[in-house]
């Protein structure tokens, strides 16, 4: 007998009891749709890290001070003195490698567009913020060295603030309020998209650093020039580790620190940062997918409890087919074939299904969604692999009947 | 045997083929101590009342059961040293079985019925269908080849099975009262054919309890409580030799 007719036949025996057959799928069906919408959404949150990684460039540092986790112990306390700008100007000028360099100090604050008002992240920063971040203009101009020396009064604007703010009239020029003091807007960035954290990246304003310090900072501050963070562009090719360091003696020795005492700031790797974090995410997606594995195997025992069923139903078929001839390897296989069968169907529905889930989840949840063609098979060769393994005891149970005790079988 | 003709090889042969089963704390006796030999071109009527033990008898003909004492050969192979396969093929191949209860796959053309034994040879043949369309037109039911078992009378049904028997080529037919459900037209059909297959050399052993059935037969066995009780002989057989 052909694998061929065998289906055939495990077909027409399984299309007679429809509804057994679809509720004994059942358990594959959800078992894959899950495994397949976990392993896609898990999937999809580390291409996008990974997209934001290279969106961010690879060769970005951060410094902030007051140290969180270093080397799995609590570093210094939050309240740790802010950097200066003579710190950004010390980077700048006497570690070679930096390609260049900004100073950020972010607030959040309403802006204001003629009855219009938008909460949103308002960031101060260098010029240099646009090379650092390699994120430039699409429209108007982008911030210069003299609007941070004069404190001007100008902002470039993100994507979506344009939008929730002038909708179809042209920002340019325009006159907006943040924290009732007035700015000209000078130019829009280029569209940046989602993070890998999920927050909207064009949801920001740039303004001056030294404007943002004078005009917009909350609370007074230790030092007169106060830099909340920094971030470091690095020259291609430089070793970012060694630039790392030499950016850490540096700041050590500014900030008075003896060389093996503990650090008050933090230079990171924004790729490494971002490439713990992506791990984190895989761990976590595998373990919901291990989770949805499990249900994948309560719908096997669902199998076998159907195939015990149908093996003892059909017994009578059995002793006659074994009384023309067939083998027990023949029947063991037409079993075994069904089981497959059964569990195959199963895999498809629950392949569609879950893949229909995991589309769904990205367009309202607004997740990004990978259905790998991996998946695909490991969910095919998955649920056959389970209708083997849970068909094989009924399947072997048929094979080894007597023929005459199952040809009169009631 | 005495009434062994010469130059046949015996088909089937039993020497004290006991079937006991224990019910409970009752032993019963369904076949006890048969011995009988049945040579190749025979036609063999057996009857007997019911409950003889004249379908236990058939059944350790065709291999499907197993003797609690003495032993049989078929096609001169003792089948306690078979092991599964072989018996698996000595069904397939050598036997073809009638069974006393229509035994046919439901929601299965009357074709494919027949074509079953065809499908468990190592390797289906290229001429199957031609071949179950043969067999079906030796009893008659070519022009009900699609349908299915719930679709045709007891009697056909019971004719399906008799070209299932037949489809390969057999060299050993037994019919555990393949007549039963036949009106005495069709009866008188089946038969002749078993009386036509006889003559071109297949040995033939049937269940009846219809003394004009056993008058097809060259040689009559009558069972009483799981022993043979009368042998004619081959009546033909002698008549030849
Ligand atoms: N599986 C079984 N368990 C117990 N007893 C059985 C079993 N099979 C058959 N018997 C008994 O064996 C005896 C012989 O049965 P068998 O079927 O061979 O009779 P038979 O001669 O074919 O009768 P009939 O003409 O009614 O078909 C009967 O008494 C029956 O009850
Ligand atoms: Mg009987």
């Amino acid at each position: 007998m052909t694998v061929l007719e065998t289906m055939k036949i495990a077909l027409e025996a399984l299309k007679l009891n429809a509804l057994r057959t679809a509720l004994a799928m059942l358990g594959i069906v959800i078992g894959v749709a899950s495994v397949i919408a976990m392993a896609s959404i898990s999937a999809g949150a580390s291409k996008q890290i990974e997209d934001h990684i290279t969106n961010l460039g690879s060769n970005l540092l951060f410094a902030r001070p007051g140290s969180t986790m270093i080397g799995g112990r609590q570093g210094g306390s939050g309240s740790s003195l802010p950097f200066r700008e003579s710190d950004v100007a010390a980077i700048r000028q006497s570690i070679p490698e930096v390609a260049a360099i900004t100073g950020n100090n972010r607030t959040g604050a309403a802006v204001i567009y003629g009855n219009k008002n938008w909460q949103t992240s308002i960031q101060g920063v260098d010029a240099a913020f646009h090379e650092v971040r390699n994120w430039h203009v699409s429209e108007g101009r982008g911030l210069a060295d003299e609007d941070v020396r004069r404190k001007a009064k100008v902002a470039v604007i993100g994507q979506t603030v344009a939008r929730e703010l002038f909708g179809e009239t042209p920002p340019i020029g325009q006159r907006i309020r943040i924290k009732a003091v007035p700015f000209t807007v000078i130019g829009i960035l280029e569209k940046k998209g989602q993070s890998g954290m999920g927050n909207d990246q064009d949801d920001t304003i740039l303004v001056p650093i030294s404007t943002a310090r004078a005009r917009l900072a909350r609370g007074s501050s230790p030092v007169p020039d106060p830099v909340d963070f920094m971030m470091i562009s690095v020259a291609d090719g430089a070793d970012m580790g060694a630039v790392q360091s030499e950016i850490e003696d540096l700041l050590m020795k500014r900030r008075h620190i003896r060389p093996g005492e503990q650090a008050d700031f933090d230079v990171r790797n924004m790729a490494e940062f971002i490439a713990t974090r992506t791990a984190t995410q895989a761990t976590l997606g595998l373990l919901l997918a291990a989770a949805a594995a499990i249900s994948l195997i309560v719908g096997g025992i669902g199998i076998m409890n159907i195939m015990l069923v149908s093996v003892t139903e059909r017994t009578r078929e059995i002793g006659l087919r074994m009384a023309v001839g067939a083998r027990e390897r023949d029947i063991l296989i037409q079993f075994l074939v069904e089981a497959m069968t059964l569990c195959l169907i199963g895999g498809i529905i629950g392949l569609t299904i879950g893949g229909i889930g995991a589309a769904m989840f990205a367009r309202l949840g607004h997740w990004p969604v990978l259905l790998d063609p991996v998946f695909v098979a490991v969910g095919l060769v998955g649920s056959g692999a389970v209708g083997l393994f849970f068909g094989y005891y009924p399947a072997r149970r048929a094979s080894r009947l007597n023929p005459i005790e199952a040809l009169r079988y009631e | 045997m005495t009434e062994r003709p010469q130059g046949r090889s015996p088909v089937i042969e039993a020497k004290g083929l006991c079937r006991h089963y224990q019910q409970g704390s009752e032993l019963i006796r369904a076949l006890d101590g048969v011995d009988v030999t049945i040579c190749e071109g025979e036609f063999v009527a057996v009857m007997g009342a019911s409950g003889s033990g004249k379908s236990t008898f058939m059944n350790m003909c065709g291999a499907l059961d197993h003797p609690t004492a003495g032993n049989i050969k078929v096609a001169g192979q003792e089948l306690a040293e078979m092991d599964n396969d072989a018996l698996a093929d000595l069904r397939n191949r050598y036997v073809g079985f009638v069974f006393q209860q229509f035994n046919l796959l439901p929601r299965t053309s009357a074709l494919n019925n027949v074509m079953l034994p065809l499908r468990y040879r190592r390797g289906l043949p290229a001429d199957a269908e031609a071949r179950c369309m043969h067999a079906l037109e030796q009893v008659d039911l070519a022009d009900r080849a699609s349908h299915h078992p719930n679709e045709l009378s007891g009697g056909q049904q019971q004719r399906v099975a008799i070209a299932r028997a037949l489809v390969n080529d057999p060299k050993l037919i037994l019919a555990d009262e393949p007549t039963g459900a036949l009106d005495s037209r069709t009866t008188v059909d089946v038969m002749k054919l078993f009386q036509r297959l006889n003559e071109g050399g297949m040995t033939i052993v049937v269940v009846t309890h219809e003394n004009e059935v056993a008058g097809y037969a060259h040689r009559n066995l009558f069972f009483r409580d799981g022993k043979i009780v009368e042998d004619t002989g081959d009546r033909a057989g002698r008549a030849a030799s």
